[in-house]
C-alpha cells in the first residue's frame, strides 16, 4: 500500500472537556500535506493548544478521525502514541523547555538517545544540527549560559535532530524579542523544509504566521482559511 | 506594619492554600517530636516526684542521717549519739529487704522504734493512726497499701518471708492508707525485726534531729571523724536524691532520645521550608520587585515557620501528656527499665514544663525556618526571578569549612571528662558531630554524585544528570533522613554492642550448670555453713562454690558498693570473673587482694596496684587491687574478695548465692529438686540453669531497651516523611520537565522509572552517608556517653544484618516514594505544564 500524500488528516473532530458544556473543538477538518508548513492562528482560549495535543496523540478526540500517516491516533495506546512521537514528531514550545542540567548537545541528542541511536551516528547528527541552527561552538554549554534566542535554537535542533515527519511548534517565539523571533521563525521554516518534514505552527502573531505556506484560523470551534472569517 | 502583615498573609496563607496536606503532615512531624520530648519528661518527672515524696516521708525532719552497711553496726553508737548535747532527737532504724515467699519482688522494710520515730518521721508514723501499739506484738508488720496489694494480703493476714534458709511468718497488723506512703514498704518495730532476723544489737541507720543553733555541716564533719569504719553521714537532700541518682543516667539517656526525635522534626521543618522557599524563589522575588522589603519577606517566611511550629508544638504537648499516661499505665515509671519498680506513678501536668516544651518546639522550628528565610530574603530579585536560581541558592550551602570546624570541636568534646557524673561533653560531641555532618552533606553529596559513572541509557543518564545538576537541593532534601538514620545507626550500634557485651558477660559470669540464691536481693536470706555442706553432699554435685554478697559504704554520699566474698581460684572454668585488667593469681602471703568492677574504678579512682580500706564487720581492712572486671549487674560498683579471707576476717560463713557443677551424667533437674528438698519451702528458692538465667537476663535487657527501639523507629519515620515531602515537592516543581520529556517520546513509565532511579540513587547517598556518620556517632556513644553514664565498658559491635536490611528498606522506600511522586506529577497536568513558563 502506497503512503498517502498527506501526513496528518483530521475529519469531523470534536473535543469537549465537560459533557454538559459546548465542545471546545467542533467538526474540525484539516489535511497537512507532505512537506507543507501550516500556521494556525486564533485568539487565546479558542483551543489551539488542545488541537496541537490531539495532533500529537497526547489527548483523544470525543468524535471524528485523526489520522497520522495512515494510522488512527485515537486508537493508539499511550505507549504506541509515545513511540510515534519519539520517532515521527518534533516539538518546539513557547517556554523553550530545555533541560537545565544537560548541555546543549545533550539536550539536542535526547530524542536520539531515547530512540537508542548508535553513539557515532548520534554525535554526528547532533553536531550537524547544532551547526545548522548556528550553535556549532555552543555544544558544551548549559541552558543558563545561553541567551533566550540561543536556547530556542537548541529546542529547534532537538525537535528536528531525529528527522521527524511532523514538527509541531506552539508559539515558539512568544518569549523572544522581534528581531530574534524573526531569525528563529526563518530558521524553523528553513529547517522544516531542509529536513523534508511537515510542520504546524501555532501562533497569535500574524507576522509569524506569514512565514508558513498556508494560514488557517481557529474560530468558533472550527478551522477555516485565513480571510474566510468575518 | 500593615504592609508586613500583608506580605505575611500573601506568603504564609498562600502556601497553606497551595499545599494544605503537606503542611498538616509537617505540623504532625513537629508534634511527634514535641510529644515524645514531653512524654518522656512527664514520665520521668512523675516517677521522680513520687519517689521524692516517698523519700521525704522516710527522712522526715532529720537533719543528718547516719548510715552503715546493710549488715549494720553496733547500736551502742545510737546510745552515744543520744547523749550528745548537739542532738535533740535520735531515731534508730534497721533497713532490711525481706524475701516474701512466692513470686514477689523483695520487700523493703523500715524497722524503727515507733516512739522515737514519731519525733523524726512524724508523717510516716502518723499513718499508723491508733494502731501504733499493734507494732509491738511479736512477729508483726504494717504494710503500705502498695505492698499489701502486691502481696495480696489484708489486715490480719499472714505473710511468709525467708529468714536464713528457713521461713519466718509475720502478721499484718495494719495496712497504711494509700496517701501515707506511695511505695511498697513494710514498717516493723526495731526490736521485733532484730529478734526475728537475727540482728539483735545491730542497726544500720540513725536519723538525727539536731538542737537549735547547731551548725549541721560542722556537726557532720566532727561526727564523721568518730564513726566506725563503713559508717557515713548524709544530709536530707542527699537522701531524697538517692533514688534520682540511681536512675539519673538512664533518664538522661531517655531525654536525649526524645530530643533526637525533636531534632529530627526540626531538620524536617528545615528541609521542608528550605525546599518550599527554593521553589517559591521567583514568587518571593516578584514580591520584592513589587515593593516588599527584605525584612518583610524574611519576617513572612519566619512567621510561616513559627505558625507551623506553634501548631505542631501545641498538638505535641497535649499528645505527649496523653502518651505519658498511657506509657505509665503499660510500662511503669521507668518505661520498662526496671529501675523504679517500687513506685506507683501518676503524671501530673506541670504548666511550666508544658509551656517550656511548647516554646522548645517553637524555637527549633523557627530555627529550621530561619536559615532558608534569611537566604531567600537576601537573594537579588533580578536573579531569583530567573529559572535555575534555586540550585544556585542551594549551592551556597556547599563550603566545607564550617562543617569541618564543628567536627573538630565535636571530636575535642569527646575527649573531655564527665560533669557531675553525666556525659555532658559526650552529648555535646554527638550534637556537634551531627550538625557538622549536616553541614558537610552538600559538599559530600556533590562529590559522591560527581563520581557516579555515566551511562548511555537515555533515561538513566537524564536521571543522573538531574541529580548532579541539583546536588544542592538534593542535599537539603536528604537532611531529615540523614539526621534520623545516622542517629538510628548510632543508637542501633550502641544497643547492639551493649547487648553483645552483656550476652558475652553473662556467659562468663555464669560458668556453672546450676546457679542458685536463697532469694532475690534480700538481707535476711542466707545459707548457713551446715546448709552449704548439705548441698555440697547431694548426689550429682561435682563441685559447688558459694558466695556472700553484702553492701558497704566506701564514701559518704555515694551509693553502697556490693562486696562479693567468693572463691577466686585462677581456674578459668570456675572463676566467672571477666577481667579487663590485672590477674587472678593467688595473693602473696600476708596480703589481701580485691578485684574491683569498672564502676568502682571510675567512681572511686582505684586502679590495679592501688591500696584501699574496705569496711567489714566494723573494722577497716586494707586491700590491694589485683584486677578490674566488667560488671553490668551492680551499677553502684562491686568488689570481689577471696571468701576464705573474708570468713577468716569477719567470721561470717553464710552464703547468699551458689553455683553447682554437675557430675557427668547427672541431670540438672534432679539436682535442682534435691536442693529444693533440703529446705523448708524449698520451692521458693531461686535455682536456674546457666542457660535459663541467661535467657531471663536477656529478656530483661530487651524489655528495658524496647522504648529505645520505639523512639528510633519514630525518628526514622519522621525522616522518611521528610524524604517523601522532598520528592513530592521536587516532582511538582519538575512537572513541566516531565511534560516535555513525554512530548519528546519518553514513556510515562520511563519518567516514573527515572524518578524512582533518582530516588534510589539519592536514598543510597543518604544511607551511605548516614551509615558513616552514624558509625562515627556510635563511637562517641559507646566509648564516651556509655562509659561516663554507667561507668562500665562495652565492646563495639556492628549489627550488619540489621543495618543492611534497614538500609535496603530505606533505599527501596526512597525509590517507591519518588516513583509515587512521579506518578502523581506525570498525569495530564504534566502535559499541560509545558505551556507554563518555568
Amino acid at each position: 500500500m502506497s503512503s498517502p500524500d498527506w501526513v496528518l488528516k483530521i475529519s469531523g473532530l470534536v473535543k469537549r472537556f465537560q459533557p454538559d458544556r459546548p465542545p471546545v473543538l467542533d467538526g474540525i477538518e484539516f489535511e497537512l500535506r507532505r512537506g507543507e508548513y501550516v500556521a494556525i492562528m486564533g485568539e487565546s482560549g479558542v483551543g489551539k493548544s488542545t488541537l496541537l495535543n490531539l495532533m500529537a496523540g497526547l489527548d483523544r478526540p470525543d468524535e471524528g478521525i485523526l489520522s497520522f500517516d495512515g494510522r488512527d491516533l485515537a486508537r493508539l495506546s499511550d505507549d504506541a502514541a509515545t513511540r510515534l512521537r519519539r520517532l515521527e514528531m518534533g516539538f518546539v514550545f513557547q517556554a523553550f523547555h530545555v533541560l537545565p542540567y544537560l548541555t546543549a548537545a545533550d539536550n539536542v541528542g535526547l530524542p536520539l538517545d531515547l530512540a537508542g541511536a548508535p553513539r557515532p551516528e548520534r554525535d554526528a547528527r547532533v553536531a550537524a544540527m547544532l551547526e545548522a541552527v548556528g550553535l556549532a561552538g555552543h555544544a558544551g554549554r548549559f541552558a543558563r549560559e545561553l541567551s533566550g534566542g540561543e536556547v530556542q535554537r537548541v529546542a529547534i535542533a532537538r525537535a528536528l535532530v531525529h528527522r521527524p515527519r511532523l514538527l509541531l511548534a506552539d508559539e515558539p517565539t512568544g518569549n523572544l524579542d522581534p528581531r530574534t523571533a524573526g531569525q528563529v521563525l526563518a530558521l524553523l521554516r528553513a529547517q522544516v523544509h531542509a529536513q523534508g518534514a511537515s510542520g504546524v505552527l501555532i501562533t497569535h502573531s500574524r507576522a509569524a504566521a506569514e512565514t508558513a505556506d498556508r494560514i488557517l484560523v481557529l474560530d468558533g470551534r472550527r478551522l477555516v482559511p485565513a480571510g474566510a472569517t468575518a | 506594619m500593615r504592609s508586613t502583615l500583608a506580605v505575611v498573609r500573601t506568603v504564609a496563607l498562600g502556601r497553606l492554600r497551595e499545599q494544605p496536606l503537606r503542611l498538616v503532615v509537617t505540623v504532625l512531624a513537629v508534634a511527634l517530636g514535641v510529644a515524645l520530648a514531653t512524654a518522656v519528661y512527664a514520665i520521668n518527672s512523675g516517677a521522680l516526684s513520687e519517689f521524692g515524696l516517698a523519700a521525704r516521708k522516710l527522712v522526715g525532719e532529720a537533719d543528718v542521717v547516719v548510715r552503715g552497711a546493710r549488715t549494720g553496726f553496733d547500736e551502742d553508737l545510737f546510745v552515744r549519739l543520744l547523749g550528745d548535747a548537739s542532738v535533740e532527737e535520735a531515731s534508730p532504724a534497721l533497713e532490711i529487704e525481706l524475701a516474701p515467699l512466692g513470686d514477689h519482688p523483695p520487700l523493703a522494710v523500715l524497722a524503727v522504734d515507733p516512739f522515737r520515730a514519731a519525733a523524726v518521721q512524724r508523717e510516716l508514723v502518723a499513718g499508723l493512726g491508733g494502731e501504733l501499739m499493734a507494732l509491738f506484738r511479736p512477729a508483726s508488720i504494717a504494710l503500705s497499701a502498695a505492698a499489701a496489694t502486691e502481696l495480696g494480703v489484708a489486715r490480719g493476714d499472714e505473710i511468709q518471708v525467708r529468714s536464713g534458709s528457713g521461713v519466718q511468718r509475720l502478721e499484718v497488723v495494719q495496712v497504711l492508707p494509700a496517701a501515707a506512703y506511695p511505695q511498697r514498704l513494710g514498717l516493723m518495730d526495731i526490736a521485733t525485726a532484730q529478734w526475728a532476723f537475727d540482728r539483735v544489737g545491730r542497726i544500720n541507720r540513725i536519723d538525727l534531729r539536731l538542737a537549735g543553733g547547731v551548725d549541721v555541716a560542722r556537726f557532720r564533719t566532727a561526727l564523721e571523724a568518730r564513726l566506725p569504719p563503713g559508717v557515713t553521714t548524709s544530709g536530707p537532700a542527699a537522701e531524697r536524691d538517692r533514688a534520682a541518682n540511681v536512675t539519673r543516667a538512664y533518664r538522661v539517656n531517655l531525654n536525649m532520645l526524645a530530643m533526637v526525635a525533636l531534632l529530627t522534626g526540626a531538620f524536617l521543618v528545615f528541609s521542608t521550608q528550605a525546599l518550599s522557599v527554593l521553589r517559591r524563589r521567583s514568587s518571593l522575588a516578584l514580591l520584592r520587585a513589587l515593593g516588599a522589603t527584605r525584612r518583610q519577606v524574611e519576617a513572612a517566611l519566619l512567621a510561616e515557620g513559627i505558625l507551623l511550629g506553634a501548631a505542631g508544638s501545641a498538638v505535641g504537648v497535649l499528645v505527649g501528656q496523653a502518651v505519658a499516661w498511657l506509657a505509665l499505665a503499660r510500662l511503669g515509671g521507668d518505661l520498662g527499665g526496671g529501675y523504679l519498680h517500687a513506685v506507683a506513678v501518676v503524671p501530673r501536668p506541670e504548666p511550666t514544663a508544658l509551656l517550656g516544651f511548647f516554646l522548645l518546639g517553637l524555637v527549633v522550628t523557627a530555627a529550621g525556618a530561619w536559615v532558608p528565610a534569611r537566604e531567600a530574603a537576601r537573594a537579588a530579585p533580578a536573579r531569583a526571578l530567573k529559572a535555575g536560581d534555586a540550585e544556585h541558592a542551594a549551592r551556597r550551602l556547599r563550603p566545607a569549612w564550617p562543617g569541618l570546624s564543628l567536627a573538630a570541636l565535636g571530636a575535642a568534646c569527646a575527649l573531655l571528662p564527665p560533669v557531675g557524673g553525666l556525659p555532658v561533653f559526650g552529648y555535646a560531641s554527638v550534637a556537634l558531630l551531627l550538625f557538622a555532618g549536616m553541614l558537610l552533606v552538600p559538599a559530600t553529596a556533590a562529590w559522591l554524585l560527581g563520581h557516579v559513572p555515566g551511562t548511555r541509557r537515555a533515561v538513566v543518564s537524564v536521571a543522573l544528570a538531574q541529580l548532579k545538576g541539583s546536588a544542592g537541593q538534593s542535599a537539603v532534601s536528604l537532611a531529615a533522613i540523614i539526621v534520623s538514620f545516622s542517629l538510628m545507626v548510632a543508637m542501633a550500634i550502641m544497643v547492639y554492642s551493649f547487648r553483645e557485651s552483656f550476652e558475652r558477660w553473662l556467659g562468663e559470669v555464669l560458668p556453672a550448670d546450676l546457679h542458685m540464691r536463697v532469694a532475690q536481693a534480700a538481707d535476711t536470706a542466707f545459707w548457713s555453713a551446715a546448709d552449704q555442706a548439705d548441698i555440697a553432699a547431694l548426689d550429682g554435685v561435682r563441685r559447688v562454690e558459694f558466695a556472700r554478697q553484702l553492701s558497704v559504704y566506701l564514701e559518704a554520699g555515694r551509693e553502697p558498693v556490693q562486696v562479693i566474698a567468693r572463691r577466686v581460684s585462677g581456674e578459668s572454668d570456675f572463676d566467672g570473673l571477666p577481667l579487663v585488667r590485672g590477674d587472678l593469681a593467688a595473693a602473696p602471703p600476708g596480703t589481701a587482694r580485691a578485684w574491683i568492677s569498672e564502676p568502682v574504678h571510675d567512681l572511686y579512682g582505684l586502679d590495679v596496684g592501688h591500696r584501699f580500706t574496705l569496711p567489714l564487720a566494723g573494722k577497716a581492712e586494707m586491700l590491694t587491687v589485683a584486677g578490674i572486671w566488667r560488671d553490668y549487674g551492680r551499677p553502684g560498683g562491686a568488689i570481689v574478695v577471696d571468701r576464705d579471707w573474708y570468713v577468716a576476717t569477719t567470721g561470717d560463713g553464710t552464703a547468699s548465692q551458689g553455683a553447682i557443677w554437675l557430675q557427668p551424667g547427672a541431670r540438672a533437674s534432679d539436682v535442682e529438686h534435691a536442693v529444693r528438698a533440703e529446705f523448708p519451702r524449698g520451692d521458693a528458692l531461686q535455682v536456674y540453669t546457666g542457660g535459663a538465667l541467661k535467657e531471663m537476663s536477656l529478656g530483661y535487657f530487651d524489655r528495658a531497651f524496647a522504648v529505645t527501639y520505639l523512639l528510633e523507629a519514630v525518628a526514622v519515620l519522621i525522616g522518611l516523611v521528610g524524604v517523601s515531602f522532598a520528592f513530592g515537592s521536587q516532582a511538582l516543581a519538575r512537572r513541566a520537565e516531565f511534560g516535555m520529556l513525554r512530548h519528546v517520546g519518553m514513556l510515562r513509565r520511563q519518567v516514573v522509572g527515572m524518578l524512582a532511579g533518582e530516588g534510589v540513587v539519592l536514598g543510597l547517598v543518604g544511607v551511605l552517608y548516614g551509615l558513616v556518620l552514624g558509625f562515627l556517632l556510635s563511637l562517641v556513644l559507646v566509648y564516651v556517653v556509655n562509659r561516663q553514664s554507667f561507668n562500665w565498658s562495652i565492646d563495639l559491635a556492628v549489627p550488619w544484618l540489621q543495618l543492611g536490611a534497614l538500609s535496603v528498606v530505606l533505599v527501596a522506600s526512597a525509590g517507591v516514594t519518588a516513583a509515587l511522586s512521579g506518578r502523581a506529577a506525570t498525569g495530564t497536568n504534566a502535559l499541560r505544564a509545558v505551556r507554563e513558563d518555568w
